[in-house]
């Protein structure tokens, strides 16, 4: 199958090294501490944080540093064919850890000893590169929310199809089989946290396909600290500072 | 990031589920002509002094694309809205329009309008998915109009009537292909554009006055629901359909869904489907089920067996024979195997075919249009009837058409002349034929092709000595053994004694890989070509010859890379150790087959080089007896040499190819290069190793070769290969030709060997039969197959040396690449049988002959026979056609034996006779190699 035409364009109309459109939102679920809403092409995704707060079970406390717990989940009509998931399968428990791990890694979990740190995010929508978007929009919450973070994480995916490196796959792209690269990326401090493929690729078209998706991720954050800044100066205008 | 500006959601109706894709459209993508001042013109197709420029409708593409391939058709603009329908509908076009656009001599320029901001049209209510398109190919062509403003015509061509009106109401200008086509003044072009099926029907001339004439022929095709809905309920079966090569009025089509092939017989079954259509067949009921009704040489009307090369396997062989019935007729047995009708065509695979037009006169009036038929080479091609105005210049050419429609109306499909090749007869056209007919690709390298070659003269570099990968060989008393005349040596030998008393022998091979780097323009060409071919008179190399011929040919006295295996071997020929290497060799010595076997017969020689030879001749004979006895087969085919005359070309002499000793002992060596390799690699790469397997022959297809042995009193045993080769060695009769004979039918009841991916299969399924090994490839000759390429890379990374490519993790592409290496190697050999079969014809138009023949397949009205010494087979008629099946003589099945109704004569199956051999022209242009009885 065709995925990039001769003439440079993929499916969709964008060109190899393009993401979809972005969008964000701040603050969606006005009971939770920070929430967001954040979209990539058709895949949307929600998320909300609470905390930090009292640890609900005592054995889980942790002394040193917060707990952080995260909850996958895919909303029933996010894919269009109506096929009930059970909560709690295999993939969406990977998920939620994958997304615990990537987001534990840069809050600064030891300035909360003995609190909990509850994240959920539920996909809406899902057009390829949701677990990206999961990220994205957890780091969005969790700014909300004010957690202290070491910087901001985002994620961006990458893959290789038709002997080219591809940003931001979206579903039919995805569903290809190809390789799928996911990073997670640390923009201020230049490093990557995450670093998912489930195929085989060459080591030196690995690091270009790798190189496509952290460029990505940089993009993100720029988009991310723009939003933030705005929310903030609505802020401050609310409150006529 | 983002470069749209605004971006629209299409929603797409899926089966069951709504399918929402976004479509981003975007402002920068450029109309492609370089007089544009807005556009970025760096990547500008047209030409810059264009003056109209065409934009295409989907239909125009579709049927007109012999047309556009046409030099005289440019400055097209090609719509990514068309392209996409084309797509859909025929991916062959789809193909060859992506080829033109690609061409940089040619000046079509994609216009990705789907994608554009101002040229991208939403589809309104109500409006069809054509109807879309249609707006959205005059919304493009708008745009170009305003966009070039007065700088250039754009003219839209569409043979649609309904959008070529809209089109004109909207102020575009169109015009249909067939007007454009007059209006540049090339009356050659009219014979390549397509008409409309709807129009000729003025076919008395050609289709001679049968009351039959518009009659309905065929039966309608179903609707493609009833068909889908058929073969879901498992009426109907799907399957592609083979044509009988030797037979065209006798097809298969594998199916599937009842795990056997049916058989569909005759025109009139076939209903209009092509050999390689995919088609659907519903089952005759079973008293239908009948068994070849004819089975006389000529089966019906006009077509007739030639004299052909003998087939050397089971794939060039025709499908059924020795199936002779009592000729009363008395045994109408109800047949076991199903046949069945064609209802419909899933999917065509017409393309263009070679050939020429049947004779006829010339109408009255000529130079305004005649229709002609058609006749393809391809026998299994139904004739074509077309439409020329040229016929005059034709008649006597060798041509190329192209199928376009075939109605229920009449007898042969229609279709147009695409181009000439050259006269019939001359032996630069029919070679041309044989290349086409074969899928050859004889063009001249490319310049990227030739820009991958290093720079000459070259030489071993002082960097390839110091290479730690490389071993440096060069001392050992390295020479090759090749057939005379020989300048693409790829494969040399060492043999040493050892002082322990075994030998050391080694086998080097050109290192075709040092030069011919993964993904390069170079790698993509010679995997594309698969093979060299090899014609009577030319050779088509697979890489070019700077390679062939200097840098990888493992020349004498000269310092060149290798790619060596070499074993320690007790004089027993036990191999101990295996040993796999790049190294630098110097070969002392180019020697022939002739010339090696002289040096070892002579007793005189005492040099180290003969005594190498002798060593290597006993350690060959001991591995051959040794493969021998685990049940390798030793087949025989009937090989024919030519000597061509080096000023003319034409063949001086013929006859068989004398193996020897020598040859024997190189092929033995090589035979174990090639096993090792194959153990080594799929050691390291069980997923993807290319290998080669041979599979064993079902007993229906030793069928024929059981009956004939029964009918001379030979009881054959093939429950396997090792009992087969000891049967075939009892076999020997009075006459010293029996045993080879014998062989001979023996080998073309097998199919050939095949390459695959080791990944594909199971490894019981990797066995080779005919050699008895369990495993195999192709190792050592890479300078004239791509396999021995991809074995040199595989085993290149199990030594470590380098990495493996990345196209070796993609199995499905290394699937391909197999059937196609499957498809050049299958090509390359029809080629050059058809190479041999035209040298024969010219060589006898000159010597008619008299000659000693075997009769090895009887039929009703004659027999089929065997020329040894010149390897061809061809019918032997004993009543003229106009009787056939009449009366005097009649067949004895059991015994293989046709006799005179008075007993008078017979002739029985592997019997001797005299022949004569002359080369006769019942129609003009069309000469034939005849056999009769002297
Ligand atoms: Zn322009």
């Amino acid at each position: 199958m065709e995925f990039v035409s001769p003439e440079g364009l993929r499916l969709d109309g964008r060109r190899p090294m393009e993401m979809r459109q972005i969008r964000a939102e701040i603050g969606a679920v006005t009971k939770a501490d920070g929430s967001a809403v954040f979209e990539m092409g058709n895949t949307k995704v929600i998320a909300a944080v609470y905390g930090p707060r009292e640890v609900q079970n005592r054995s889980q406390q942790i002394n040193d540093q917060a707990l952080v717990r995260c909850e996958y989940s895919m909303a029933n009509f996010s894919t269009g064919d109506r096929m009930r998931k059970p909560k709690g399968d295999r993939r969406s428990t990977e998920i939620s850890l994958v997304i615990r791990q990537t987001m534990e890694a840069c809050i600064l979990t030891h300035l909360m000893p003995r609190s909990q740190i509850d994240i959920f995010v539920q996909v809406l929508q899902a057009d390829g590169g949701t677990r990206s978007a999961c990220i994205n929009a957890a780091t969005l919450a969790l700014a909300d929310a004010g957690i202290p973070m070491r910087d901001l994480v985002t994620s961006c995916s990458s893959g290789y199809l038709n002997s080219t490196p591809l940003l931001d796959l979206n579903y039919v792209e995805d569903s290809a089989g190809g390789p799928d690269v996911t990073v997670g990326f640390l923009p201020k401090l230049d490093k990557v946290t995450l670093l998912q493929m489930d195929s085989k690729l060459p080591i030196d078209i690995f690091e270009n396909v790798m190189q496509l998706a952290i460029e990505g991720c940089k993009a993100i954050a720029n988009y991310i600290r723009e939003i933030m800044l705005e929310n903030t100066k609505q802020l401050e205008y609310r409150r006529g500072i | 990031m983002l470069h749209s500006k605004t971006f629209v959601k299409k929603t797409r109706g899926g089966k069951v589920n709504k399918q929402v894709r976004e479509h981003y459209l975007r402002d920068d993508i450029y109309c492609g002509a370089p007089i544009c001042k807005l556009c970025d013109s760096s990547a500008a197709r047209l030409s810059p002094s264009a003056s109209t420029i065409l934009v295409l409708d989907t239909n125009v593409v579709l049927n007109q694309i012999d047309l556009l391939e046409n030099s005289a058709i440019d400055d097209v603009v090609m719509l990514s809205v068309v392209l996409d329908e084309v797509k859909n509908k025929n991916m062959g076009v789809y193909n060859r329009v992506r080829a033109l656009c690609s061409n940089s001599l040619r000046r079509f320029f994609v216009f990705a309008n789907e994608h554009h901001k101002d040229t991208f049209v939403k589809e309104m209510a109500k409006e069809s998915k054509n109807d879309r398109n249609d707006r959205a190919i005059r919304v493009a062509a708008q745009w170009y109009q305003s966009h070039l403003g007065g700088a250039a015509r754009v003219l839209l061509i569409t043979n649609d009537k309904e959008n070529k009106r809209k089109a004109i109401a909207e102020g575009i200008s169109a015009e249909t292909i067939e007007s454009y086509v007059k209006s540049l003044d090339r009356p050659d072009l009219l014979d390549l554009v397509v008409q409309p099926s709807s129009e000729d029907v003025e076919m008395e001339e050609v289709e001679d006055l049968r009351p039959s004439k518009r009659k309905v022929i065929y039966t309608e095709h179903k609707p493609m629901s009833e068909i889908t809905s058929g073969l879901h309920r498992g009426i109907y079966h799907q399957g592609k359909l083979r044509v009988n090569r030797y037979n065209p009025f006798e097809a298969y089509v594998g199916s599937e869904s009842i795990g056997d092939e049916i058989i569909i017989y005759g025109r009139t079954n076939m209903n209009r489907a092509f050999d390689g259509d995919i088609v659907a067949v519903e089952l005759l009921p079973q008293d239908q089920w009948h068994e070849e009704k004819s089975l006389s040489i000529a089966d019906e009307e006009d077509e007739e067996e030639d004299v052909h090369l003998a087939p050397s396997s089971a794939d060039d062989a025709p499908r059924t024979t020795n199936l002779v019935q009592g000729s009363a007729g008395d045994t109408n047995a109800v047949s076991s195997r199903p046949s069945g009708c064609v209802v419909g065509i899933i999917k065509r695979n017409w393309h263009s075919y070679c050939g020429s037009l049947e004779p006829m006169p010339m109408p009255a009036g000529s130079g305004g249009t005649a229709h002609a038929l058609f006749v393809s080479k391809d026998r299994r091609i139904p004739k074509i009837r077309i439409h020329t105005r040229q016929l005059e210049n034709l008649l006597d050419k060798r041509i190329i058409v192209a199928v376009d429609s075939w109605d229920r109306l009449s007898r042969y499909p229609s279709g147009h002349y695409v181009r000439t090749i050259g006269e019939i007869g001359d032996r630069d056209t029919e070679s041309e034929v044989v290349l086409i007919e074969n899928d050859i690709n004889s063009r001249p390298f490319s310049s990227q092709v030739l820009a991958c070659l290093p720079p000459l003269p070259w030489s071993v570099s002082s960097e390839d000595l110091a290479n730690p990968i490389r071993q440096d060989l060069r001392d050992l008393r390295v020479f090759s053994v090749d057939p005379p005349g020989c300048k693409d040596i790829d494969d040399a030998l060492h043999c040493t004694a050892l002082p322990s008393g075994n030998f050391e022998v080694g086998v080097h091979i050109a290192d075709v890989t040092n030069f011919v780097h993964p993904g390069s323009p170079l790698d993509d060409e010679a995997s594309q070509r698969g093979t060299s071919v090899y014609l009577v008179e030319r050779r088509i190399d697979m890489l070019p010859k700077p390679l062939t011929e200097d840098i990888c040919s493992l020349r004498s006295d000269v310092e060149r890379l290798a790619f060596s295996v070499i074993w320690e071997v007790t004089p027993e020929a036990d191999i101990i150790s295996t040993r796999f290497m790049k190294s630098v060799i110097k070969s002392c010595a180019a020697l022939s087959y002739i010339e090696a076997q002289a040096r070892m017969d002579d007793s005189r020689l005492m040099d180290p080089l003969t005594t190498d030879l002798r060593n290597m001749n006993v350690l060959a004979k001991k591995m051959r007896s040794r493969r021998i006895e685990r049940g390798a087969l030793t087949l025989a085919s009937a090989e024919v040499k030519f000597q061509i005359d080096t000023e003319t070309h034409d063949p001086l002499d013929v006859g068989m190819y004398q193996i020897r000793e020598a040859n024997q002992m190189v092929e033995e060596f090589m035979l174990a290069a090639n096993v090792s390799v194959a153990d080594k690699i799929l050691k390291h790469f069980s997923l993807c190793s290319l290998l080669r397997r041979h599979p064993s022959p079902t007993r229906e297809m030793l069928e024929p070769l059981l009956r004939t042995a029964a009918a001379v009193g030979l009881n054959l045993d093939v429950s396997s290969s090792k009992a087969l080769a000891e049967s075939l060695d009892r076999a020997v009769g009075d006459d010293p030709y029996f045993n080879k004979l014998i062989r001979i039918l023996a080998t073309r009841c097998m199919t050939q060997a095949v390459y695959f991916c080791s990944g594909d299969l199971s490894p019981p399924e990797y066995h080779h039969y005919g050699l008895a090994a369990p495993l195999y490839t192709h190792f050592t000759s890479p300078i004239r197959r791509y396999a021995d390429v991809i074995v040199h890379r595989l085993l290149s990374a199990s030594l470590g040396i380098y990495k493996l490519p990345s196209i070796f993790q993609d199995r499905p592409q290394l699937t391909s690449i197999a059937d196609n290496l499957n498809y050049r190697h299958r090509n390359a050999q029809m080629a050059s049988r058809a190479s041999v079969e035209l040298h024969t014809l010219i060589y006898f138009r000159k010597r008619p002959t008299d000659t000693e023949a075997r009769v090895v397949k009887i039929r009703s009205n004659g027999f089929i026979v065997f020329v040894p010494k010149y390897g061809i087979e061809g019918p032997v008629y004993l009543t003229a056609r106009s009787e056939k099946g009449g009366g005097e003589w009649f067949v004895d099945e059991q015994q293989q034996k046709i006799k005179k109704m008075d007993g008078s004569l017979s002739y029985s199956v592997l019997q001797t006779v005299r022949i004569h051999m002359e080369v006769v022209e019942p129609q003009p242009n069309r000469p034939k190699l005849q056999l009769t009885l002297t």
